[in-house]
């Protein structure tokens, strides 16, 4: 037995060997990108459209509830952007990483003498990078619809915060890709997840108003936190509670999910 | 660490299969699979779609756990020594896996860094490579424009940058035109001229015979034959010879000529009237000497000598007595090589 392990420590990675390895990954799908800038496109126009969509058609009428009209529903609705994209962007790291496992590339990736959760990084954070540039236009477009930036370091805050909350949960769309068929069931299934955590929460409107069940749902819901959390820190109010419940459910879905993908990822047939 | 395969006299084995078995559901894909690839050999496995050669290889380049049974590739056991192995081996599907967003040169570069070479030599390899299988020109374009042939090629470069002892061919050549096949045949032969060790599976009697030197009929997951490529055919019934005499009326004396030598092969001389032929199956390159030499003593023209491989279909019937297990592709139609008289 001694033998054998000698020879599993022989060929173990190092973390060196990790970092290059999740590196070349990373060039591979940012090079994706510069073949194909269209990929871009939801980045770019998600951001534009529901900040346009929920200030311009039902800002009025929630911000008049509100007490502050169409300017104070800016004020509101902003940070639940935030959390709404790392959210909705998430996704793409399932559907992508499934359409490579229907192109033989992973046949390839799983025969190399590489870590098996580099290719899994390297996908992840690619899309991190996608979100912060979906974020950028996000608060461009925020400003010139009229959000008061009072707080540059508690914006910052708020988007690290959920870039936090959007790496955890794109284990999720990761394992959704290695053990579904194809790209659109990824979809589907996304959208099955999204739908109702998007919008049973306080992105978009308070929650006061809700029946008492869904309140309980929206209680717990993170992307709830997630967005009371930037809102607190962005435009001011109440923070610490919302922040380490959303801290929280980071670090259980990771704690969870990651492993849960790793190992589907390394026993696919 | 110290393996034993490590090439003293070059008859080591190079790839040990023992009793290998892999179900899904209810399908035995592997059945009890044994086969030895000794070093610097080009093993063949034959047989029909669904007899378990995908399998065997995904197994074997770690993709895939095997339900029961052994393997070692370069002495590393699949299951207990993965990371070793693929140091060691490189893949190419039967699907290019080849990465079609990028382009030709980014494919190699990030393979040569995933294997640990340095940035530099990485870059030098990826040239190198890319030059020998004659994709210079097409570097910088993704390998999603490439012709079938062409990313045939730089999935076998992208297989081939981490000098391999042990590569892997999935049906390298299924889904190509003839001409494409041979582009592709010929840099397997330069590879295996550098001294690497193969596998290869097909579902062509004729790549095989191209290719190997040893041959492994597989059907339903369980081998059904080996041996080397020469001895099976023997065993087959050997190639059918196709003699055409430029002028039609000579066919019968033709024909005459041929019986007068009394070859015998699996089956009798036939004269094929509407193809203008003459069909002799033969089994040794003695008795297709014996033909020419009897035509040419006849003084008969000749418009064509052409040789015709048994198909995977015949070989299955001569050494099971049923047909391939799974229906196949057509053999490709240009399966017989002229030969210009």
């Amino acid at each position: 037995m001694t033998a054998a392990t000698v020879t599993t420590q022989d060929a173990r990675i190092t973390l060196r060997g990790h970092v290059r390895h999740t590196g070349a990954l990373i060039r591979r799908n940012l090079l994706w990108i510069r073949q194909d800038p269209e990929s871009m496109f939801d980045a770019l126009l998600m951001p534009v459209v529901f900040t346009l969509l929920f200030v311009y058609v039902f800002g009025g009428s929630i911000g008049q509830a509100l007490g502050g009209g169409q300017d104070g529903y800016v004020q509101y609705v902003i940070p639940g952007m935030i959390a709404m994209m790392s959210m909705t962007l998430s996704q793409g790291v399932g559907t992508g990483f499934s359409q490579d496992f229907n192109s033989g590339v992973m046949d390839r990736f799983r025969s190399l003498p590489i870590g098996r959760g580099s290719v899994l990084f390297a996908k992840i954070s690619v899309e991190l990078v996608r979100m912060l540039f979906a974020t950028t236009v996000l608060m461009i477009v925020a400003v010139l619809v009229g959000f008061d930036i009072a707080n540059w370091p508690g914006v910052f805050a708020a988007v690290a915060l959920s870039t936090a909350f959007a790496s955890s949960i794109m284990w999720v769309f990761l394992t959704l890709g290695v053990i579904l068929k194809n790209a659109q069931s990824v979809q589907a299934m996304g959208f099955l997840v999204l739908f109702p955590l998007q919008f049973g929460s306080s992105i978009f409107a308070p929650t006061a108003s809700m029946p008492g069940w869904l309140q309980t749902f929206t209680d717990y819901n993170p992307l709830s936190t997630l967005a009371d959390a930037a809102r607190g820190l962005m435009v001011g109010g109440p923070v610490a509670h919302d922040l380490w419940v959303t801290l929280g459910w980071s670090v259980a879905i990771t704690a969870v999910m990651a492993p849960v993908a790793i190992h589907k990822f390394r026993t696919k047939n | 660490m110290t393996r034993i395969d490590k090439n003293p006299g070059g008859s080591e084995v190079a790839v040990t299969v023992r009793g290998l078995v892999k179900h899904y559901g209810e399908t035995k894909a592997l059945d009890g699979v044994d086969l030895d690839v000794r070093e610097g050999t080009v093993m063949g496995v034959l047989g029909p779609n669904g007899a378990g050669k995908t399998t065997l290889v995904r197994i074997l380049s770690t993709l895939l756990a095997p339900d029961a049974g052994q393997a070692t590739v370069a002495g590393y056991d699949v299951v207990r020594q993965p990371r070793q192995l693929r140091r060691v081996i490189g893949l190419t599907g039967q699907y290019a896996s080849v990465d079609e967003k990028l382009p030709g040169w980014e494919n190699l570069y990030m393979i040569g860094r995933l294997l640990d070479l340095p940035r530099k030599d990485a870059r030098a390899r990826a040239d190198e490579l890319l030059e020998r299988f004659s994709l210079t020109e097409a570097a910088k374009r993704p390998a999603a424009t490439y012709s079938g042939g062409m990313r045939r090629r730089l999935d076998l470069a992208a297989s081939m940058i981490g000098r391999p002892q042990v590569l892997f061919l999935d049906e390298p050549t299924t889904g190509l035109d003839p001409r494409t096949r041979n582009e592709v045949w010929d840099e397997v032969k330069r590879m295996v001229g550098d001294g690497v060790t193969v596998l290869l599976t097909t579902q062509y009697m004729e790549e095989a015979e191209q290719l190997a030197s040893e041959l492994t009929v597989v059907d339903r997951g369980k081998v059904i034959a080996n041996g080397g490529i020469e001895e099976l055919k023997a065993k087959v019934g050997g190639r059918t010879l196709r003699v055409r005499p430029a002028d039609p009326v000579q066919l019968r004396p033709l024909a005459r000529s041929i019986d007068e030598l009394g070859i015998t092969g699996l089956a009798t001389t036939t004269v094929d009237t509407e193809g203008g032929a003459v069909l002799v199956p033969i089994l040794s390159d003695e008795q297709l000497t014996a033909v020419v030499g009897a035509v040419t003593a006849r003084g008969i023209t000749l418009a064509s000598i052409s040789t015709e491989l048994p198909s995977l279909d015949e070989v299955f019937l001569s050494l099971t007595g049923h047909r391939a297990s799974a229906p196949q592709d057509a053999v490709p139609a240009d399966d017989r090589q002229e030969v210009a008289v």
